[in-house]
């Protein structure tokens, strides 16, 4: 080979080797988002959260914060966390209400339903799952889980398909209306990471959530975890919830 | 109160009002809405006209070969189309290049765009150049001024018509056809699976799906085909060849019994399996669906043009009566296909996933994913084919014109 065409070679070559390598860099993604800060090592830890259902007293008080905290649009058709009512009537019927969507708490309690044998509120939220779906199916990446085990969405590189929102088996997903990208409960990994608890996590009043790392030894929800009998939603669809329930209703999907 | 468009709130706040049962809250929003429904519909005439157009190549049905032409150029002016609605649907419609850049390779959407630009470009451009290339070369030879440069550019400035240059153009055709046809099954067979392997949604998650979507798919194609066969003759009031109208005719019937048995198969695989969500998909079905999936695609859209078919094959009617029962059949058959995309793609997202409750769903007229829009898109092929016959015709050759090798 001549200098010239070896000139000319590395003319082609190094902006060539450049562009893959920053292609590769961007197909690669956000690993991590750019937030956490610094001497924080995801790889020490596996989040998940704890609901104590006998302990839900159906406040509200978490979808408000997580709404205030995440800049969840207010409208009721837009969360990232709600609260389910369910009521098991004598004949065996089931009734389910969502009370976050209500416009106001109610003035006055209900008459009492006579029907009406056993009556609990389930907390909801994304579940963090170990094997994602909405990961799966993501065209672009743009879904991904941390290390730590939270799954995020990258609002700088989601396109807005929806295909993760119909791949979320329990309704966890939404498209923001002022982004037009998906959203979803990320935990509050802006607050975790610091060493803080999610909002909904901090307000509730009753510790109806416990949010732990399940890699803690003396975590307070492995302890949960080891001393309540447990159940994760629709567990037939394998994606491995880290949402644990403690003392649920077979009623619930 | 945070602001969210007027028009979402207004669609949102009526939806939520048709709502029966318990839902979850983030399912109000009806997330792929018409516009998806367009999308399998137009992807599924392009593979099903392709596939049709093959029977003359591969199988040497040469009854058909009357349509051969039309058929591709049918594919081409829908495939040009196919990828539309997707686009205009996103979110972000300008970061759409990223799903060509940074592909997901466990997304079943990830790989659509590369399906895509194979079948466009590798397949259908490069079949219809092959079998254009004479014609091309002959009519720059022709033409003057702006369209002999149009012709030559189209031709991309080949001017070899010996006798071997020719023969080499049937072998490559022949040989692109080939790759063609198993191409065109995964296009479509693909779009079926991208809806096929959502787990959390039982009305979409089955094995059956691509290969539902590729039959429905081959018959929609094949209506297409005929429907705008018969249109042109009487447009252009031409005799339309009855061999090979009565030979799609056959294909069709053929390819509608073969669909309606994988679909009868699906319906009664899961009554018969009734899982947990088989409660709910009734309900669907007899309070949100009835009209669109029994009366328009079940009874109007296929049976009733079995039964036409049926009846055109056993009954010896003349000429023009069996004309007017292919052109009724045909329209019926693309109305019942069309349903059928939307009772998948809408019907899909019209019941919960917690199995307590139906949606609804309020079709814009106006905006950009709206009514308006989908009519758009599904004319806006046929222009593309008024273009097309304009500059490709797809009559010169099957007329028998001598033509002049200098």
């Amino acid at each position: 080979m001549n200098k010239r065409d070896f000139l000319k070679d590395a003319i082609l070559f190094f902006p060539a080797a450049a562009t893959l390598q920053a292609l590769a860099q961007q197909a690669k993604g956000a690993a991590e988002p750019a937030s956490t800060p610094d001497g924080y090592d995801a790889t020490k830890h596996w989040y998940g959260m704890g609901i104590d259902v006998d302990k839900c007293i159906g406040c509200n008080r978490c979808v408000e914060a997580c709404k205030v905290e995440n800049d969840v649009p207010e409208e009721p058709f837009f969360f990232r966390t709600w609260i389910e009512r369910y009521q098991i009537h004598a004949n065996g019927e089931t009734t389910v209400e969502c009370i976050s969507t209500r416009a106001a708490p109610p003035e006055q309690a209900e008459p009492e339903d006579p029907t009406v044998v056993r009556t609990f509120f389930v907390p909801k939220l994304c579940n963090q799952c170990a094997h994602p779906p909405c990961v799966q199916v993501c065209p672009v990446g743009a879904t991904f889980q941390t290390q730590d085990g939270v799954v995020l969405v990258d609002a700088e590189r989601c396109i807005g398909c929806r295909y993760c929102i119909q791949a979320c088996p329990y309704g966890a997903r939404y498209l923001n209306p002022k982004t037009r990208t998906a959203d979803k409960c990320t935990f509050c990994y802006h607050r975790i990471t610091e060493g803080l608890l999610p909002a909904c996590v901090e307000v509730c009043p009753t510790e109806a959530r416990i949010f732990g790392d399940l890699k803690g030894r003396a975590d307070r929800l492995v302890r949960f975890h080891r001393v309540n009998p447990i159940s994760v939603l629709k567990p037939d669809l394998n994606t491995e919830p880290k949402v644990l329930y403690a003392k649920l209703d077979g009623e619930v999907r | 109160m945070s602001a969210i468009p007027e028009s979402l709130h207004e669609q949102l706040s009526h939806q939520l009002e048709q709502v029966i049962g318990f839902i979850y809250p983030n399912e109000v929003e009806t997330q792929w809405a018409i516009l998806i429904v367009v999308y399998p519909y137009i992807t599924g005439i392009v593979a099903g006209a392709f596939i049709l157009a093959s029977l003359v190549k591969v199988f040497n049905v040469v009854e058909v070969q009357p349509i051969y032409r039309l058929a591709l150029l049918t594919a081409l002016a829908f495939m040009l189309v196919a990828g539309m609605p997707l686009q205009l649907h996103l979110g972000h419609p300008l970061r759409a290049y990223e799903i060509f850049m940074t592909p997901q390779p466990t997304s079943a959407m990830a790989m659509f765009g590369f399906v895509y630009l194979w079948y466009l470009l590798g397949i259908l451009l490069i079949e219809i150049w092959f079998e254009y290339r004479q014609q091309l070369v002959l009519m720059a030879r022709q033409s003057r001024g702006l369209m002999k440069g149009v012709y030559s550019a189209l031709s991309l400035f080949s001017r070899d018509l010996s006798p071997e240059a020719l023969a080499f153009d049937k072998k490559a055709s022949k040989f692109v056809t080939i790759i063609g046809i198993p191409s065109a099954f995964l296009l479509h067979g693909y779009v079926g699976f991208i809806f096929g392997s959502v787990k959390a949604n039982p009305w979409w998650g089955s094995v059956l799906m691509p290969i539902v979507f590729l039959m429905s798919a081959i018959v929609s194609g094949i209506a297409m085909v005929m429907f705008i066969y018969i249109l042109l003759s009487l447009l252009r009031n031409e005799k339309l060849d009855m061999r090979c109208l009565d030979k799609i005719g056959l294909f069709l019937l053929v390819a509608i019994i073969v669909d309606f048995a994988l679909e009868a198969l699906d319906y009664i695989h899961r009554l018969y399996q009734s899982e947990e969500s088989i409660g709910i998909l009734t309900e669907l079905v007899s309070y949100r669906l009835f009209t669109s999936l029994v009366v328009v695609q079940l009874l109007l859209g296929m049976l009733l043009p079995l039964l036409i078919l049926v009846l055109v094959r056993s009954v010896r009617f003349n000429e023009e009566l069996r004309k007017l029962l292919y052109f009724t059949s045909s329209l019926l058959l693309l109305l019942g296909i069309f349903s059928m995309r939307w009772n998948v793609v809408i019907g899909g997202q019209l019941y919960s996933k917690s199995f307590r409750g139906l949606m609804a769903y309020k079709m814009e007229l106006t905006g950009i994913e709206s009514l308006m829009t989908a009519l758009l898109l599904l004319a806006l092929p046929f222009i593309i084919l008024t273009v097309l016959f304009r500059l490709l015709p797809p009559r010169w050759m099957d007329n028998q014109v001598p033509v002049a090798v200098p």
